[in-house]
């Protein structure tokens, strides 16, 4: 059957600025002249009602891969099927069948989470008896409530995550991506959050999460891709990959052998 | 729960058109939200500019006139008619030292007030000292002195007498003196001479009068001087004003959006980019357009203060309160205005919204800003040089310069409507090409997540 996300080759490269130091990469071919490439030849899928993880280090090119899914960039080659539209052809489509999620997009600090959720349900065109519904639902579901009329200003840093979490879900989309999920997050809040994610799963939602943390994709991911350098060095079921060994015994497996390819290279 | 909201469902049902324009609204209504419900914004763009300027203004206006006078060392070019032996010496005593000429050779003096190369022309009647002692000894004073008089006040006193013979003040000698406001030499001169004159009618009991007949004797046209006024002062302030209301909102609110990360959030939508863009101009402009109107009004209340010049000394104060009336302008001139200041606001919205949208952080918006805020500042007082819009229609095609002609020519009575409409056409296709470009920016990642 379809997928609901199918990758294609995907590409992303960026030209290096001299400003920005980054951290240097596992191999250098991959900044040559000057061409940093973030994303190299990706291909996944991900099927539907499933939680995929895209697992990797930092710099790996994750967060690259995940807003080139949420057409906040385009790729530089190949191309991607969100629930059936392309990335590069229906960019509008894609935005609005998905909830792209990452502790990178900030609520305006003037505004109150209640107003921030109705504004961005007017922006995917959600009516008005629509959007009044799932605010209650998922103000009491994440514990807003209390803080609905309070300025974003004057929240907690969780609780700040936790209205980001309401406000991109304010249309239900049937698929969610989520950069980082537990990123910058107290453990409670990294609880309710991680809970809420098992939820969404269950009432049939497709998930695509982000994670340089074993144990997150352990606890979550029905199937995990690992990327290295921008590349898939390994993708299936936690099983699949890890063919009996734990998911961080595999993954270092993977890293000794792609950097004694590196060295012989 | 039942009752639907009656403007997003009907139309919303097959994700038709309509909600175009509805998220184009939300944005709007949230800009100006965002701006509207905070007091400190609304304080400090809105009613601070106006109120600071009226205060500041006020206060210049009476800190100059009290030494707004001529320089020490110019000599006056005073001309007079029938000068009186009793009073030369009086004059030339307080360093007024007047140049005796005829009668026939005033018209031509007037004219040269009128250009501004003399600076007074006093016109006595014949044989004033005669019957000044005529007068004060018949304790009477119904000596009629018509003959000089006719010439050099066109209008009332060559009448009158005819008219209404046998009332009291048409017996009164008269004495005029011709000056021009809108040179601080003559005006100085004017109110130095009567005020001596003053006193001197102080001495003798009210047996005459001076300048009685209203402000006919300054030969610059009551609208002229006013005109004269706004559009060597107003253009400049106005464009400062307007360009400063931008400055003050556009940065914060597209630097400010990328550098909070708050843009992006708004980007993973299905907001279509040149709504944002659209919005965004939209709601700026109409905020910039208050700041500017705020600081606007805080001039025009403050002008009959720091103009008020000329009232501080005697007879003038009504002339002075009329110097300064903004009703000398049609609705036809206020209209005009309004259309050239709306799309000047465009303009700049647009042009400092693309320079926020370059920079990564409001600090960096507001010193690239700056080089075009010079050249703003800079064609704007080109505009003190000039008191007449003289610009051919061509360069009406050049923003900002189209502005300051235009703004000249209005307050100068000289407005041409084409090269209104010409002015305000190029200003409006600008802020298109500002749209289309900001909505490119929006589009392209290189800006939205510049680091
Ligand atoms: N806008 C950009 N300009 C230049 N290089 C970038 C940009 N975004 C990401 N990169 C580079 O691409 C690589 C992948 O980054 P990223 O996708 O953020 O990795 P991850 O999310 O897996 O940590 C990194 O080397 C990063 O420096
Ligand atoms: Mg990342």
């Amino acid at each position: 059957m379809s997928y609901a996300i199918e990758a294609h080759g995907l590409t992303k490269t960026f030209k290096a600025s001299r400003k920005t130091g980054e951290e240097p990469r596992i191999t250098s071919s991959h900044a040559a002249g000057g061409i940093i490439t973030a994303v190299d030849n990706l291909s996944f899928s991900v099927e539907h009602g499933e939680i995929y993880g895209l697992l990797g280090p930092n710099g790996a090119g994750k967060t690259t891969t995940m807003r080139m899914l949420a057409t906040l960039i385009k790729p530089s080659n190949g191309d991607a099927t969100v629930l059936g539209h392309s990335i590069v052809e229906e960019p509008e489509r894609v935005r609005a069948s998905l909830g792209f999620l990452t502790s990178e997009l900030k609520l305006e600090d003037f505004f109150t989470p209640s107003y921030l959720f109705d504004f961005f349900a007017r922006l995917h065109r959600v009516d008005a008896a629509q959007a009044a519904r799932q605010k209650q639902l998922l103000f009491s579901r994440l514990g807003i409530e209390d803080f609905a009329n309070t300025k974003v200003s004057k929240l907690s840093t969780g609780m700040k995550q936790k209205t980001s979490i309401a406000v991109s879900l304010a249309h239900d989309p049937g698929l969610i991506i989520f950069d980082e999920p537990t990123n910058g997050l107290d453990i409670l809040t990294a609880r309710v959050v991680t809970d809420y994610l098992e939820e969404l799963r269950h009432e049939g939602k497709t998930i695509v999460l982000s994670t340089h943390i074993f144990s997150l994709a352990d606890k979550l991911c029905d199937r995990i891709g690992i990327i290295m350098d921008g590349q898939m060095v390994a993708e299936g079921t936690l099983a699949s990959i890890g063919l009996g060994k734990p998911l961080e015994e595999a993954f270092f497996d993977l890293y000794e052998a792609r950097q004694a390819e590196a060295v012989l290279v | 729960m039942k009752t639907t909201t009656h403007v997003d469902d009907t139309p919303a049902a097959h994700k038709a058109p309509a909600p175009q324009a509805l998220c184009l609204r939300a944005v709007i209504q949230k800009e100006l939200r965002r701006f509207f419900t905070d007091a400190r914004m609304v304080i400090a763009t809105v009613l601070m500019p106006g109120l600071l300027i009226y205060l500041l203004y006020s206060f210049m206006g009476s800190a100059i006139s009290s030494n707004l006078t001529m320089e020490s060392t110019y000599e006056p070019q005073m001309y007079a008619v029938n000068l009186p032996e009793s009073l030369a010496a009086g004059f030339l005593q307080s360093g007024l030292e007047f140049t005796e000429i005829s009668a026939s050779e005033a018209e031509a003096v007037k004219e040269q007030i009128a250009a501004k190369l003399v600076d007074l022309l006093a016109v006595f009647p014949e044989n004033f000292d005669e019957s000044m002692t005529l007068l004060l000894s018949s304790e009477q004073g119904a000596v009629n002195n018509g003959e000089a008089v006719p010439e050099t006040v066109p209008a009332a006193p060559g009448t009158v007498p005819e008219a209404t013979p046998g009332t009291t003040t048409e017996a009164v000698p008269e004495v005029s003196l011709f000056y021009n406001s809108t040179r601080v030499e003559s005006g100085a001169v004017y109110h130095q001479t009567q005020y001596l004159l003053d006193a001197y009618k102080e001495t003798l009991r009210p047996v005459f009068t001076v300048n009685i007949s209203g402000s006919a004797y300054d030969l610059a046209s009551q609208e002229d001087t006013a005109g004269f006024l706004f559009a060597s002062l107003l253009p400049m302030l106005l464009l400062v004003f307007l360009f400063s209301g931008c400055m003050a909102i556009a940065p914060e609110s597209i630097a400010g959006e990328k550098e909070r990360g708050t843009i992006a959030t708004l980007l993973v939508t299905p907001l279509k980019r040149w709504e944002l863009a659209l919005g965004k101009i939209a709601s700026l402009s109409l905020i910039a357009l208050l700041s500017g109107a705020s600081s606007f009004i805080g001039v025009m209340l403050a002008l009959p203060n720091l103009l008020g010049v000329s009232a501080q000394e005697g007879t003038a104060e009504q002339g002075a309160s009329t110097l300064v009336d903004a009703s000398i302008y049609s609705a036809q001139d206020y209209f005009m205005l309004l259309a050239v200041i709306l799309s000047t606001v465009l303009v700049f919205v647009g042009l400092i919204s693309i320079i926020s949208a370059f920079a990564r952080t409001i600090k960096e918006a507001n010193v690239l800003v700056m080089p075009l805020m010079i050249v703003v500042f800079l064609v704007g007082a080109s505009a003190m040089f000039q008191t007449s819009s003289s610009a051919e229609l061509v360069l009406h095609l050049i923003p900002v310069y189209n502005s300051v002609q235009c703004l000249v020519a209005i307050f100068g009575f000289s407005a041409e409507p084409l090269s209104i409409v010409l002015t305000v056409a190029t200003n409006t296709a600008l802020t298109g090409l500002c749209i289309v470009a900001l909505t490119r920016m929006f589009e392209s990642e290189r800006v939205v997540f510049s680091k």
